[in-house]
Order: C-alpha cells, then structure tokens, then sequence
C-alpha cells in the first residue's frame, strides 16, 4: 500500500479501506483440492435464478478483493474451468463438498489426465484435518 | 460554482455495484483545497481561481510565495494552479472546494503529468508497424523512410521520430465518477488515470460532454 509523505488523509489505509468493505464477511474457507459448489446468480432478462457448477478447485490467486480460484469439472466427457472472482456479489454461496489433500498450489495436472484419474484427488483424512 | 479540483493519485482497485459488475477505479485524494486568491477581470485582467493543495513545510517556502499564503490565511502549499473563470461571471461568494462538488455519474476530464517511459523508438512512441522479424530483413524496429524527393525536399513537419516518450502534460476527457467519499476526502474515477501514484492531477468538470445524470 502506497503512503505519501504529507498527505492528510490516510494514504495508505484509503484503498484497505475502500476494498474491506467489498469483502465478504460470511466466506466459507476452502482450500486447492476441495471439491466445492459454487451457487451463482444469473439474470435472465428480468428473472434471477441461482446457478450451479461443482468442481474441483485447482488454483487460487490474489489477495484481498481481488482474490479469484479457477473451478475444473468434467462435463460430458469434456473439461470445463470457471474462474470466480472471490468476491463478486454474483456469487451467493460457496459450499465446501469435500476436502482435498494435495501437494501442490496449483492443479494443472489434472488437465493432462483423462478418464477416472482426471477428477482424482485424495480425500483429506480425519487425523489431517486438525 | 463547481470549478474543479487538486488531488492526488493513489492508485486503483476495483468497485463491484448492485449487479455485480466490477469497475476498475482511480482513488483520487482531493482533500483541503485551499482558495488563495481571485483573479479579477478589473484587477488582473482575467478572471480565475488560484487554489493550493498538498501542505508544505514553512521552511521550504520562499519569503514572497510565503507573504502570499498569508494574505489568504493559508497554510504553505505545495502545488499552485488556476481555474479559469468565463468573462464575465462571478462567484458570488459561492464556491465549493470540496469533493462533494462532484457527484457520481458526472463526467470529468483528469489532467496529470504521465510517467516518463526515457528515450524510445518509434514502434512503442508512435504505434509504427516496424520490419520484418525474419524472412531475411535486418532491420526491425527502425522507422524507414522520413520523407519523399525533391517536392518538398524536407521532412513533413510532426514526422514521427525516435524520442523522449512520457513525462508530458496528459489530459484524459470524459471519465465518469464511481464514487465520491467526502468522509474520507476522496473520489474513485471509473478507468486510468495519467502518472504515477502519489502524483497530482487536476480533475475538473468534463469540458466536452454533459452529465448523464436525470
């Protein structure tokens, strides 16, 4: 955050402040490797209905307001990802299906994988989960 | 009278509004504009508004500039500039140095100093097409040809040439305000604005296009 000498408003906490109130408060934690439920609102001409799309997440990035995670699904054999942006208030409601284990940041493997193996991502175990 | 204001640029984020659209956004600290005097037609020959803006040490401050600041009960500013008033009109007591002159929804034009980008060729400074990269060419990124024969026998005047790029007066027009925060002293201006963080900009009213606002 940038701070400039002699400024006589709070520089440096200006944009903090105007992105905090952006932030959602009620954000369930998730992780790389979880498998997640994303509920997102579409307007349909006049109409607002709740959409749905359900993967895994591969990659989170950013911070702050303008944090966003890529969702990869496989859908009728074929692989789709959906980038979110963390915060949107298009997105009503993230929920967490299943936790994931994994080793890595980023889950670009799993585009190289085909059939069974493509969505294949260990279960966290109990003991792992405290 | 809305005349405009000194600011500063802090930087950019983003606004999400009611749908969900996101807005990338300017944060521009305009805070404490100060009147230091008016220029009067009878007096000065034209009418204008010197504001100041950005405190300064007293000690920076020649003696005569000082003597200035005082006759307006200023404190010691860092930037100077005028507003230009039309012949002709008066301000009637009634001027607003604060952010709240601007509503959201308005258009304004932002002046600022862009960032210096040192010496440049002629495919970043003037969009050039260049050379080609291979098939044999040796140049690349050179301008080529500056003029034609013997009529006119000079190079046209504003031929485009290798140069200092940046660092230059910019004035972008017709941006629209997201957002004014008088609790804070700031405005977020939709889209980019000239120079670097923590420089100064004049945002004015937009010159060439009325609000949209109902």
């Amino acid at each position: 955050m940038p701070s400039f000498k002699g400024s006589e408003v709070m520089t440096m906490n200006i944009i903090y402040k105007i992105e905090k109130e952006q932030l959602k408060a009620n954000l369930a934690p998730f992780k790389v490797g979880d498998t997640v439920k994303v509920h997102t609102r579409v307007v349909e001409g006049d109409k607002e209905r709740i959409q749905l799309f359900t993967g895994i997440v591969i990659a989170r990035r950013g911070n702050g307001l303008n944090a966003d995670f890529t969702v990869r699904r496989i859908s009728y054999g074929e692989g789709v990802e959906r980038v979110f942006p963390l915060n949107s208030p298009r997105i009503a409601k993230i929920e967490v299906e299943r936790r994931g284990e994994v080793r890595r940041a980023k889950l670009n493997y799993l585009r190289d994988r085909k059939g069974k193996q493509a969505m294949a991502v260990k279960e966290k175990s109990q003991a792992a989960k405290s | 009278m809305k005349i405009g204001l000194l600011g500063r640029k802090i930087g950019m984020t983003r606004v999400y509004d009611a749908s969900g659209k996101a807005t990338p956004v300017t944060v521009i600290e305009a805070g404490d504009n100060t009147l230091l005097q008016l220029k009067t037609y009878e007096k000065d020959g034209y009418n204008a508004v010197q504001v100041g803006f950005d405190r300064q040490k007293e000690s920076r401050v020649s003696k005569p500039l000082l003597g200035h600041f005082k006759k307006s009960h200023s404190e010691p500013k860092k930037l100077i500039k005028e507003f230009r008033l039309p012949d002709g009109a008066s301000l009637n007591g009634e001027l607003d140095l604060s952010v709240s002159q601007f509503e959201a929804g308005q258009f304004v034009d932002v002046i600022g100093r862009s960032k210096g980008k040192g010496f440049q060729g002629v495919v970043k400074k003037h969009g050039f097409a260049g050379q080609p990269a291979a098939h044999g060419s040796k140049t690349h990124r050179r301008n080529g040809a500056v003029g034609n024969r013997s009529t006119p026998g000079r190079v046209w005047k504003n031929m485009g040439m290798p140069g200092h790029m940046g660092d230059e007066r910019v004035t972008v027009q017709n941006l629209r305000i997201a957002q004014v925060r008088p609790e804070d002293k700031v405005i977020l201006i939709c889209g980019a604005v000239p120079g670097a963080n923590g420089s100064y900009v004049v945002v004015r009213p937009a010159k060439k296009r009325q609000s949209l606002m109902e």
